[in-house]
């Protein structure tokens, strides 16, 4: 961060609700048809078609609402937003604008000195996508498919409560795990279920007034939201100390040349002549309805990672990250339910090697080689002392290459731990009578050498022993 | 069997129902007489756009198949002509716009579907005009309507086609659609009966949209048993509307023959100011008189928001307009400019070649009454004053049953009279248009003539009170003759 500065940022995030049929009609919302396969004539905004309200998708604003600690308006409104546009069949998105579902939520992340940073949600909004324009692989001109026009988003807005890239995604990462937690959203980034766009400001610090902004359009990963806020933050600092002015205007990130570059200005903005869509009803919403809708909420990230820190003792950040997802929470949970040992041996290993192999193979936690109760199995064997930590991974790369569960690999390869003190005392004395030298050393007072003479068991065992045993045994023999 | 011995024409829908269920005629030999006729007299009237003889034989031909093994709907055989305002997958839906002109509806609208369904046999789809734009059938690009009974008058608008159609005799009923008065009004200047039910009492499922909180389908016919017999029809949920009301339709019919001993009828003053022609207002005042002779009572009420509706709609009807025609953008469907240029290009010349000069003038009052700066005093304003008008009904409607006054201010007007002065021409649907801003059910029935012209007795009654609006005029025809009256060349 430049010093003398500070980021103002808001966000608006759009997730793409999870539901089987359109938010205004009855074609599928699957991903990756042939083009315009899956509109109808709705989504295709025939001459006297009418939108009807896919139910679901209040349902699953109602979650979103009750998980930010939101108000759920009784009562919400669709409007019409009016533009032309190829991609925008009926020339109006049907959105909401005065009276949104969900407004003054909240949800708090973890600021850069560890601390809970409160960070305020105005609003979320129910609204359908667009379709999309496709210019390539066309001769002078430009394919319109319409298979999204239609798909249920809803779009996420927060306070301009963040103060740098960083916390911006944290706040999306939280926004991220919430969606993915009520199952509201898949939250996939490459397919475009769930992007944002950033208003980003800055001004001196000390300054009250807000600097003028600039909208940044259509980020699809955490990597492009930070690294889009963090060039815009420079060119924006950059701008003012040359005595320039920062524009109001919409710009769009290149992530190949990892820049923002301007897409219109606030004077060539739309005036999208909002009003309420006399086609749709209100959405009336019963405090019945409400607490209904909360009985089967499911447990929550930020409940379940105290509920972590509490139950197992388990630090703080990896408790975070154990519940950023759901199914990652629920393989640790299955993990620690069928061992005896820490939790937080299991947190390191399914944050360490499960995870590290997970990435290599490009795998979902759901789809992992390794089971949370496989897992289990082999942590109980480090507990239970047959294997040190250390064989435990190439136990683990066994298993994950699938070779058996713990004990078949530990068998098969005869990895047990030596723990018989006579065939220990043995290897000790092999030991000390080649080393010599280190052991004068040591008897002179050299304490630190019992290390080197540990390793040298644990090498001549192939690191089967059991190192605190061999400790022991050593200290013994070498009389001190 | 001659046609000119029994003049089918001439009948009712009831009666041909009866006739056909007697056996006196087929469907196909009524069809194939006002398919003669409307080939022999609408030139002289441009009723319709299309046309479909051949479709409304096989119909007619499927409905006599029908009857022969004992089935078939309520309407089974009975001749209708659409609006061109309902989608039909089987013909081209114009909606009286070049923009449409090619344009066949991969769908049939909900009141497509229904009179269909209880096989009816749709005879063709009636001029009007452009996207129901319009009080005088004027606007449309297939050209003015004339009116049977004075072809260098106009029969009024938007359904103007349908009414005409009527009243000439062509069919003893047609659909039309009613946004400030575009059933009623020209049910009035055509002498034929024109309901357009409660809002949300019929699906505007496939019925191209003008104004959404205002566009109501409806009916028109010669007599209020056939506005009855169809309504009953025609209405009902729509879950593909979610605007339809999900109310049990009554038996409209089965309570038309209830007197209307007792029922309070509203006068209101301001109805008889000085905007109405003076005969007309003693046609209007005895058709009240008959009522009151046939047991009713009048009561004056006070409606005194009625002077805002014509400027309330005038803001409303262009808003919601100047969006649901944005679709018409050349890119799907409908008239596309040649060799565009680009996109801005296509967009702008496609839909300044598509639409006339009244879809235009509404098309940009709509979006500056949306714009920036100007909804709050204009949109938001209008939409106050509608709920006052709401209101005013509301209140008079817990002392009386229905509102009666003229549909019109003046007969007829002469073709061209009225094209160039728009606000003379918004001012047509004066007493109209509040039925629509308030939801209300309205109907027109003929009662009586002011210079050989029809003149039209409005009927406003509560939401879902169309039982008592049809009751009423039902009674009155059964007491009048005006609706016997046809038109000299149409005889």
């Amino acid at each position: 961060m430049r010093s003398g500065w500070e980021v103002v940022i808001g966000l608006e995030v759009h997730a793409q609700l999870a539901t089987r049929s359109k938010i205004f009609s009855g074609a599928s919302t699957a991903y990756g048809s042939e083009p315009n396969t899956q509109a109808c004539l709705v989504d295709l905004g025939y001459p006297g078609v009418l939108p009807v309200l896919n139910e679901e998708v209040v349902h699953m604003a109602t979650m979103f609402g009750l998980a930010v600690d939101a108000t759920v308006a009784p009562r919400s409104v669709f409007a019409r937003k009016n533009y032309f546009y190829p991609d925008l069949p009926k020339g109006y998105q049907i959105s909401q604008f005065e009276l949104p579902i969900v407004e003054h939520g909240e949800l708090f992340i973890t600021d850069a000195d560890g601390k809970d940073k409160r960070i305020g949600i105005t609003r979320a909004h129910l609204e359908e996508d667009a379709g999309k324009s496709i210019h390539e692989g066309l001769d002078r001109s430009s394919g319109i498919d319409l298979n999204r026009a239609g798909t249920p988003l809803l779009e996420i807005v927060s306070e301009p409560d963040l103060r740098s890239a960083k916390e911006a995604v944290g706040y999306m990462r939280k926004i991220h795990s919430i969606v993915r937690y009520l199952g509201i959203s898949d939250g996939n980034m490459q397919e475009g279920s769930f992007r944002c766009d950033a208003n980003v400001s800055v001004r001196p610090i000390g300054q009250e007034e807000l600097g003028t902004r600039a909208e940044l359009k259509n980020l699809n990963s955490f990597r492009f939201v930070e690294r889009a806020i963090n060039f815009e933050i420079e060119r924006q600092i950059d701008l003012i100390e040359d005595g320039g002015e920062v524009v109001q205007e919409t710009r769009l990130y290149d992530s190949d040349k990892d820049e923002t570059r301007s897409m219109r200005s606030k004077e060539e903005s739309h005036d999208y002549r909002y009003f309420p869509d006399p086609d749709l009803l209100p959405i009336e919403i019963s405090a019945e309805y409400v607490e209904a809708v909360r009985k089967q909420l499911p447990e929550l990230p930020a409940a379940k990672q105290h509920r972590f820190v509490e139950q197992y003792s388990l630090k703080p950040d990896d408790a975070d990250l154990l519940t950023s997802s759901r199914p990652l929470a629920d393989y640790f949970e299955a993990a620690v339910a069928a061992t005896e040992a820490k939790p937080q041996l299991v947190a390191n290993w399914v944050m360490g090697d499960l995870s590290g192999a997970l990435n290599r193979d490009g795998l979902d936690i759901a789809d992992s080689k390794v089971s949370a109760i496989e897992l289990a199995g082999l942590l109980t064997r480090i507990h239970d002392n047959t294997i040190s930590g250390k064989i435990a991974k190439q136990v683990f790369e066994a298993m994950w290459d699938g070779e058996g569960d713990a004990d078949t690999v530990i068998d098969a390869k005869g990895l047990q731990q030596i723990t018989d003190s006579t065939a220990l005392g043995a290897v000790v004395d092999e030991v000390i009578a080649a080393n010599p030298g280190q052991v004068a050393e040591y008897k002179a007072g050299k304490d630190k050498l019992i290390g080197f003479f540990v390793g040298q068991v644990m090498q001549a065992t192939k690191g089967q022993a059991n190192p605190a045993q061999v400790n022991q045994i050593l200290k013994e023999k070498l009389g001190s | 069997m001659s046609d000119s011995d029994q003049k089918l024409y001439a009948q009712s829908m009831t009666e041909l129902a009866t006739g056909l269920d007697s056996g006196d005629f087929t469907s196909v030999e009524l069809t194939e007489s006002l398919l003669d006729r409307i080939g022999a007299l609408d030139a002289r009237l441009n009723a319709f756009i299309t046309v479909t003889a051949d479709e409304a034989l096989a119909a007619a031909a499927r409905a006599d198949q029908a009857r022969a093994s004992g089935k078939g709907g309520t309407l089974n055989g009975l001749p209708i002509i659409h609006k061109d305002i309902f989608c039909t997958r089987a013909v081209k839906t114009t909606c009286g716009s070049r923009m449409l002109d090619n344009f066949i509806s991969p769908y049939d609208a909900a009141v497509v579907e229904k009179l269909a369904d209880a096989g009816a046999v749709v005879l063709g789809k009636s001029n009007m005009d452009e996207f129901a734009m319009g009080s005088s059938n004027e606007t449309s690009y297939f050209g003015p309507v004339s009116n049977p009974w004075d072809l260098v008058c106009s029969p009024g608008g938007s359904s103007g086609g349908s009414a005409a159609a009527v009243a000439a005799r062509f069919a003893p009923a047609a659909t039309g659609t009613d946004t400030g008065g575009s059933i009623r009004q020209p049910a009035a200047l055509t002498g034929t009966v024109g309901i357009k039910p409660t809002y949300g009492r019929v699906s505007r499922y496939g019925m191209i949209a003008f104004a959404s909180s205002l566009d109501q389908a409806g009916v028109i016919t010669r007599t209020a048993e056939d506005a009855a017999r169809l309504l009953g029809v025609m209405a009902g949920f729509d879950k593909r509307d979610s605007t339809s009301i999900d109310q049990p339709v009554p038996n409209y019919v089965g309570s038309l023959n209830q007197s209307i001993k007792g029922l309070r009828v509203g006068i209101v003053r301001q109805h008889f100011d000085a905007g109405l022609d003076a005969q007309c207002a003693v046609r209007v005042k005895e058709a009240i008189a008959t009522l009151e002779s046939l047991g009713a009572t009048t009561v004056e009420v006070d409606l005194p928001n009625l002077d805002l509706s014509v400027p309330t709609y005038y803001v409303v009807a262009p808003a919601e307009c100047s969006s649901n025609l944005s679709r018409f953008d050349g890119v799907r469907f409908g008239h596309r400019a040649e060799k565009a240029e680009d996109l801005m290009d296509l967009y702008c010349r496609s839909r300044g070649e598509g639409f006339g000069d009244e879809v235009k003038r509404r098309i940009m009052t709509g979006t500056y009454v949306l714009s920036a700066g100007y909804y709050d005093a204009y949109y938001l304003k209008a939409q106050q004053v509608r709920h006052l008008i709401a209101d005013d009904f509301k209140r008079a409607f817990a002392d009386v049953d229905v509102i009666a006054g003229p549909t019109a201010p003046s007969p007829a007007f002469k073709l061209g009279d009225k094209v160039d002065d728009p606000i003379q021409m918004y001012l047509n649907d004066i007493y109209t248009i509040g039925a629509n801003l308030a939801g209300l059910p309205g109907m027109s029935i003929p009662c009586g003539f002011v210079n050989d012209l029809p003149v039209g007795l409005h009927l406003v009654a509560a939401h879902f009170a169309e039982e008592t609006l049809l009751r009423c005029s039902h009674q009155y025809q059964q007491h009048t003759d005006w609706h016997q009256a046809c038109p000299e060349d149409f005889q």
